[in-house]
């Protein structure tokens, strides 16, 4: 090996190249080489110029962001970024590890405003390339020819995988290309312009969005150009409209401001105005069939399980969520729960079918234990995204008084977290008299034989008190 | 393109550029599956600049401008006499997903006139969101326009599909909405976003998706008397009670078949302008309404100076800040000096005494900054106390806009 006080001539390949970098500067700072003591240059062959380097100098640990600036900077086509990037890694091995905190530094102000250019080059290129379509035997293919500023081809690529998974793309340059097929990507030669298709069944209707979308009272093309300047617009389709939307600004803010306010030519539409006031749904039908077409919150349900029993029933009870049978049936309590509250309701002198049963959530949520759709109880937000249909419902059915079966019902009725067990009893729920009592599922999963027997009797207590309010 | 399309397209992407937003940020990191389209990168993307120099992230459309409403200020109006044209669902979809395949777009802004009723054309909207969504797995950007007159169960909806959702305040006062926009109504508007917030947070906590990226609105500026200070205390309001992302400011500007009862001088762009920077101040650089309010006359902003500049001349006696010593809330104030220089000056400080010149290094407006300021080599006493410190950091008058 050299001695370390003599010049060291470093090749790495055209572009950027960051693998033969990093394999620079592992054998570079182990021996500890001085940055005026390195020449990095690229394109000629290494065995003609270079220096060889042992290949198994060890890493070199560098702070995340001196790391981060590397990939950046190797991009940059400024061919002092090699030599720049190593004056900065031999500072922050040699005693100045918190260099990049230092913005004010000449070198990392430097770096900084490299890597600042890259990432606009970059954002540059995420924007305004734009994809030609070209039909083939098997399907669409996209094809577009950009020319970026640095090095960024390989940068950009898992952007444009990670937005057109599902397409075949081509990206062309004047460095290299790019083929994405939906499963890998390949890189290419350097390409020409004239490889790209050159239009796309869509570029005119993109060219009247643009046209349209401008505002001709607030023309200000010094703004646009700052962020899309004019190197950019031979690529772009809808920049041919801009020297004529320009032009003709003036013009046509001119024949808007003198043109004098017209007569509207249509009258008050006054039935229509009626009509539109009057949107809400009139039946539970109509409120049913909103309810169907929204679909589940969370996925899985068979279908929306509206509310059943007359409209002007006295009384209306309120449970939680439909559950496996009810989801299959579409019907509210038919399940082990429902058959509990119909014998609660019989033993206490309700009649079953005079009442409005329903729920506070409209569809099944569950998870999937084997075969079984196990209940997973709704959150609150869930709840709520269902409340304005429940209100609606009660507002139809005005029924005297509304029963909360259980803590989602209270919640979904009065839109507050309460406990049941602290205000069972008569409670005024939003604009409706109320009462608050657990929910006959919770009767079914108590264990114990004895105290089962008394929650139930607890229950009938409870209804048999809410027949007596509404007799 | 089909030409009835096309014809349909320039119609009602005209009659939707009065809507100042366009940004595709603040959606969570998403990307195409196998079958799908589309990707969000949180920062959002400008595809296009056009002359106006505004940009062009979303295709930003009315489903329809058919509209039943007869609000002042805006082209789609009942009483207007423009071209009419209305999209299918499918017609939206199509020009969404052709446009996203060839890049030239994040996603899709999409509002509406009101067609038969608030709830149907919701409806439609909606229609629109779950297509892209469910039928062609669409992972891209999606800003709704609520309206808030249709029923809250539609707004539910609403948040499940969208990146976004918003709704106009368009005018500051509760009377300036009863003369100007007669079918509106505060309260609704209010209860409309105060539902969305609700929702937002909600679902946040429980880790759903609704409205990621949260709601914001616009409000005209010029088209009634309101002051610059009233409107900045409107949103501060909004951004207090609603947590919104953003608050537009659309300078009222001529448009075609103009209402009578309107003023026919559209506002100075630079009032637009001033606006944003004073809306900025108030959401990142910790000033107060009143404070903002205070560096320009009678309740209207400086339309001269920035307002962060107005506030630090008539507030002399708080500078110059010391650079190398100076509170992070102080240099804040410090003209000329970006929450970005700020961070950068605090740490650099840690490390080493800043000169003049690395202050200049850290931000790019030191002209402004260095009569605020001072630095290990820099004391400028004299130059805070002449009078002649606005003269000189007065902006040349610069033709913002042909007619502003
Ligand atoms: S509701 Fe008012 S602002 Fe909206 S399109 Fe109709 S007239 Fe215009």
């Amino acid at each position: 090996m050299m001695a370390d006080s003599a010049l060291r001539h470093v090749v790495l390949s055209d572009g950027a190249d960051l693998d033969g970098f990093r394999r620079a500067v592992r054998a570079l700072a182990s021996a500890r080489v001085s940055p005026d003591a390195v020449v990095f240059m690229t394109g000629a062959a290494p065995d003609l110029f270079g220096d060889s380097f042992a290949a198994d100098a060890p890493p070199v640990a560098l702070p995340k962001g001196v790391g981060a600036l590397i990939a950046s900077v190797v991009c940059h086509r400024d061919p002092e970024r090699y030599a720049l990037l190593y004056r900065l890694v031999f500072r922050v091995l040699n005693g100045e590890r918190a260099l990049l905190e230092v913005p004010s530094d000449p070198l990392v102000h430097r770096l900084d405003l490299m890597a600042r250019t890259i990432r606009r080059d970059l954002h540059k290129m995420h924007a305004f390339l734009r994809f030609r379509r070209v039909a083939g035997e098997e399907g669409e293919r996209f094809v577009a020819w950009f020319e970026p500023d640095h090095f960024i081809l390989e940068a950009t690529a898992q952007f444009f995988i990670d937005r057109f998974r599902s397409l075949d793309w081509t990206i062309l340059t004047p460095v290299g290309s790019m083929r994405w097929d939906r499963l890998s990507l390949v890189y290419g030669p350097p390409a020409a312009r004239e490889d790209a298709p050159a239009g796309d069944r869509f570029e005119e209707g993109w060219r009247d969005y643009y046209e349209s979308t401008f505002n001709p009272a607030r023309v200000n093309p010094k703004a646009m150009r700052a962020e899309m300047p004019k190197k950019y617009w031979r690529n772009m389709p809808e920049a041919a409209s801009i020297t004529a939307l320009i032009r003709e600004a003036p013009g046509r803010m001119a024949g808007m401001i003198d043109r004098e306010a017209t007569m509207p030519a249509k009258r008050k539409p006054e039935r229509a105005l009626e009509a539109m006031w009057d949107q809400e749904p009139k039946t539970l039908a109509a409120l049913n069939a909103v309810i169907a077409a929204a679909g589940p919150l969370v996925p899985g349900a068979t279908q929306a399980v509206p509310g059943e029993g007359p409209v002007g029933a006295a009384l209306a009870f309120v449970g939680e969520q439909p559950g496996d049978q009810e989801d299959l049936q579409g019907r509210p309590f038919v399940g082990p729960a429902g058959q509990l509250l119909s014998r609660a309701l019989r033993e206490a002198g309700i009649d079953r079918e005079a009442a409005y049963l329903t729920n506070a959530v409209k569809h099944f949520k569950f998870e999937e234990r084997g075969k079984r759709r196990i209940h997973a109880k709704p959150t609150a937000g869930e709840v709520k995204h269902y409340r304005p249909f429940l209100m609606k419902e009660l507002a139809l059915v005005r029924p005297r008084l509304v029963v909360a079966l259980g803590a989602t019902a209270l919640l979904a009725l009065s839109g507050k977290a309460l406990p049941v067990t602290k205000v069972r009893g008569p409670l005024r729920l939003d604009d409706y008299d109320g009462y608050v009592t657990v929910h006959p599922s919770y009767l079914l999963r108590i264990p114990d034989e004895a105290e089962k027997r008394r929650a139930y009797a607890a229950f009938v207590d409870d209804l048999s008190r809410i027949n007596a309010m509404v007799a | 393109m089909d030409v009835l399309l096309s014809r349909k397209l320039r119609i009602l992407a005209d009659a939707a550029k009065y809507d100042a937003s366009c940004a595709s940020s603040g959606a969570p990191k998403r990307k195409a599956g196998r079958d799908g389209l589309g990707s969000t990168t949180g920062a959002g993307i400008c595809h296009a600049y056009t002359p106006d120099g505004r940009c062009v992230s979303l295709l930003k459309i009315l489903l329809t401008n058919y509209c039943l409403y007869d609000c002042a200020y805006c082209v789609n109006r009942r009483s207007s006499n423009v071209k009419r044209a209305k999209f299918s669902v499918e017609e939206v979809v199509t020009l969404t997903v052709e446009f996203y395949k060839r890049n030239y777009i994040e996603g899709l802004f999409l509002s509406s006139g009101i067609i038969k009723t608030p709830d149907h054309t919701m409806e439609e909207m909606l229609r629109v969101a779950k297509s892209l969504r469910q039928e062609h797995q669409f992972r891209g950007y999606i800003h709704l326009k609520t309206i808030p007159e249709a029923s809250p169960w539609l707004i539910e909806q609403a948040g499940l599909w969208a990146d976004r959702l918003s709704i106009n305040l368009e005018l500051p006062t509760a009377d300036s909405l009863a003369a100007l926009a007669p079918e509106k109504s505060g309260p609704s508007i209010r209860g409309a976003m105060a539902q969305m917030h609700e929702r937002i947070v909600e679902a946040k906590e429980e880790k759903r998706r609704f409205s990621p990226a949260g709601q914001s609105t616009q409000v005209i500026v010029g088209a009634d008397a309101t002051t610059d200070a009233d409107v900045l205390r409107t949103s501060a309001s909004l951004y207090g009670a609603y947590k919104l992302k953003r608050v537009y400011y659309s300078a009222f500007s001529p448009i075609p078949d103009s209402s009578a009862i309107l003023p026919l001088k559209p506002p100075p762009m630079q009032r637009e302008n001033r606006l944003y920077q004073a809306d900025w101040l108030l959401r990142y650089y910790g000033f107060g309404v009143e404070e903002i309010a205070s560096g320009g006359e009678e309740g209207m902003l400086d339309l001269a100076v920035d307002p962060k500049l107005a506030w630090a001349l008539k507030n002399r006696g708080q500078f110059p800040v010391d650079v190398n010593t100076g509170s992070r809330e102080m240099l804040l104030r410090v003209p000329g000096l970006g929450a970005r220089a700020v961070d950068r000056i605090v740490s650099a400080r840690r490390h080493t005494n800043l000169r003049l010149a690395d202050v200049a290094r850290l931000t790019s407006s030191l002209k402004r900054a260095r009569a605020f300021l001072t630095a290990t080599d820099h004391h400028p006493r004299a130059q805070l106390d002449a009078a002649a410190l606005r003269e000189r950091l007065v902006e040349k008058p610069q033709q913002l806009s042909l007619f502003g």
